[in-house]
């Protein structure tokens, strides 16, 4: 490929628990992304995406900056950045307002206030899955269902109360639910309701100032994303390009270091 | 003759040498009371000649032991001190001769039931309001510690000699003070980390006197290297405020971490910072009126409502130019998780950061702890 010697790339990874995004952008705009998933080996990863700069020649001239669980991961990268500043950057180019950014993640969910394109305030639930993408990864596992069949199956049920608060207890909770015979529609309508429960709560007791938005793996689903509008009582709104909020966020600030 | 547990022999040099020096004060014929909040008046106990022992504990080690008869889902700091108790780990413990504890929470009261059974506890009442009514009734708690005293160990305890130890304590609280209020310096003149665990170290050294001197000169060596070689060259460090719950067992975990990230800890307000030392107990007043006035003043969340505690925070805030404040939540600290709310109106009101941490003595969020501290000091350095 051919690219004129000149141009810089402002390359953004974001190396999350469960899938690693990253973002190029030029002078002007965006130029590329793409996902990998990332696997058991963070660093590995890594490797792997800079192969792909390199093929496809952003390599040559780029600015790095590496967010993400995996963030150490990046040797390569000019400067790490939390997922957090990241996701706060991201949000504020894609929404282009204040907003209250809902991050449902693989293994933790965030909720990021930016003001002016800065972080004001955030809230992280680490401590526990539930509430997590990893929370409905689990329960499909147990449904032996893939995450698209989830949300397709949800859609059609109605949603059966799981009320653990813990992962696990959880599970034993959907087990109970499958071995008295429910429907795998119903399981899987509670299953999401749950995680929408736990996330809307969670950011209930934070406050929404401005709009809310929500990034991260989940806001694919449009079944999802209207369960936790409905339980927030807002509209909640997303952007194609959510998935990639903390890898454009790294991006810009790759952008900023010139 | 003073016996040492039955698994000494297996014990770390470490923890011998404490054991020795306990048992060798003992054996000299100094009284050792052994206790968990800085509630409990130290100058009664010192009439009493007892020194006070430190019994809060600040390791995991003990844990598994304790939650043999404690709920899991417990305060870390209960736990580790209840865990020492009841595995013969602790010297200070192991040779107090009595217990004296309070009614600050709900997991320590209850404990102290259980600890009875190990060791002799005895429980000072302390109201959770700051109404006549309840100044009234922790004067009575000061009266009948001192008769406790008096009974257990066979002796008569003087107005006189409490008033003495009343300025004992004083001096010892204006010498810690002044060495902590070294934060309110810049740039900082010395690493959160050292103010926190120099304080610790000093509650191991029975003699008072020897402590204020330690601290003290460790303060003017500090002053003077600052006016020398710092003073006029403000950093652009975040300056931070730690609040919240005691510290000392998750100081590596959040405390270090926060400093290595390119961040100063200026200020503590915590039982382990500066919150006991602030007031000083009137010498003017009759003593028992005078130490339960200060005593009941110290601003733990288990008092209700605590808004001392809000306008000590502002005070903070602007003396130490602090750019933010961390509060430390231990794990099923009811109060200070709740009082949170409100701590955090007063700093945001104040246009600075807050950050809430609730934790335990575990190592298992150490990175995702990292993750939150790094963030908030990206949202710091804008």
């Amino acid at each position: 490929m051919d690219h004129p010697t000149e141009t810089i790339y402002y390359v953004g990874i974001d190396i999350g628990s469960t899938a690693s995004k990253t973002v190029i952008l030029d002078e002007t705009g965006t130029v590329d992304s793409f996902v990998l998933p990332t696997g058991w080996n963070g660093r590995e990863t890594a490797q792997a995406i800079r192969e792909k700069l390199e093929e496809s020649g952003y390599a040559r001239r780029m600015r790095c900056v590496a967010t993400g669980y995996g963030r150490i991961c990046v040797d390569y990268a000019d400067k790490v950045v939390t997922e957090i500043t990241c996701h706060g950057k991201g949000g504020w180019q894609l929404f282009g307002k204040n907003v209250t950014i809902i991050d449902v993640g693989g293994q933790d969910t965030k909720i990021i206030k930016v003001a002016d394109g800065q972080v004001s305030d955030f809230l992280m639930n680490d401590k526990c899955a539930a509430g997590t993408g990893k929370f409905i990864e689990v329960m499909a596992t147990r449904l032996g269902a893939s995450l698209e069949d989830m949300y397709r199956l949800a859609e059609a049920g109605e949603p059966l109360a799981i009320s653990a608060m813990c992962t696990v207890f959880a599970e034993s909770e959907v087990i109970s639910h499958i071995s008295a015979g429910e429907k795998r529609e119903d399981i899987a309508a509670g299953v999401i309701h749950s995680v929408a429960n736990r996330v809307s709560n969670l950011a209930s007791r934070f406050g929404i100032s401005g709009d809310a938005a929500l990034t991260g793996g989940l806001c694919a689903s449009s079944y999802f994303m209207r369960i936790l509008s409905e339980k927030l009582g807002r509209p909640v709104e997303t952007h194609l390009f959510a998935r990639y909020a903390g890898a454009l966020g790294a991006a810009l600030t790759a952008r900023k270091l010139g | 003759m003073l016996k040492l547990p039955e698994n000494f022999e297996s014990y770390a040099e470490a923890r011998k040498a404490g054991f020795l020096r306990m048992k060798d004060w003992k054996e000299k014929g100094g009284n050792v009371v052994g206790v968990f909040c800085t509630f409990v008046p130290e100058e009664i106990l010192r009439a009493a000649d007892a020194v006070a022992a430190p019994l809060c504990a600040t390791s995991e080690e003990p844990i598994p032991a304790a939650e043999t008869k404690l709920p899991r889902n417990l305060c870390p700091l209960i736990k580790a001190s209840y865990g020492f108790a009841l595995t013969d780990t602790c010297p200070y413990f192991y040779f107090s001769d009595l217990i004296v504890g309070e009614t600050t929470c709900d997991g320590k009261r209850k404990t102290f039931e259980l600890m009875n059974e190990i060791k002799e506890t005895y429980v000072m009442q302390l109201p959770h309001s700051r109404s006549e009514a309840a100044l009234e009734s922790w004067k009575g708690e000061m009266i009948r510690l001192k008769e406790k005293l008096e009974d257990f160990y066979g002796i008569e305890i003087s107005e006189e000699r409490i008033k003495k130890e009343i300025r004992i304590r004083n001096r010892e609280r204006k010498a810690l003070l002044g060495f902590l209020e070294l934060g309110k310096l810049n740039p900082a003149p010395v690493s959160g980390y050292e103010l926190g665990t120099r304080l610790d170290g000093l509650g191991f050294n029975f003699n008072i006197e020897e402590r204020c001197a330690v601290i003290e000169e460790r303060t003017k060596e500090v002053y003077e290297d600052w006016k020398q070689n710092f003073e006029g060259k403000p950093s652009r460090r975040p300056r931070i405020i730690i609040t919240g719950c005691p510290n000392s067992g998750v100081r590596d975990k959040i405390i270090k971490t926060v400093e290595e990230l390119g961040a100063d800890v200026v200020g503590f307000d915590c039982c382990n910072g500066t919150r006991e030392k602030v007031e000083l107990v009137d010498e003017s007043m009759p003593v028992y009126d005078a130490l339960a006035k200060k005593y009941l003043n110290i601003n733990c969340s288990v008092m209700s409502p605590n808004d001392s505690r809000m306008r000590y925070i502002e005070e903070m805030l602007e003396e130490y130019q602090a750019d933010g404040v961390i509060e430390i939540i231990l794990q099923a600290c009811h109060t200070y998780n709740i009082e949170s709310h409100y701590v955090k109106e007063t700093v945001t009101n104040q246009g600075k950061a807050y950050l809430m941490i609730e934790t335990d003595y575990s190592q298992s969020d150490k990175g995702q702890i990292g993750t939150r501290l790094e963030a908030f000091l990206e949202t710091i350095e804008k």
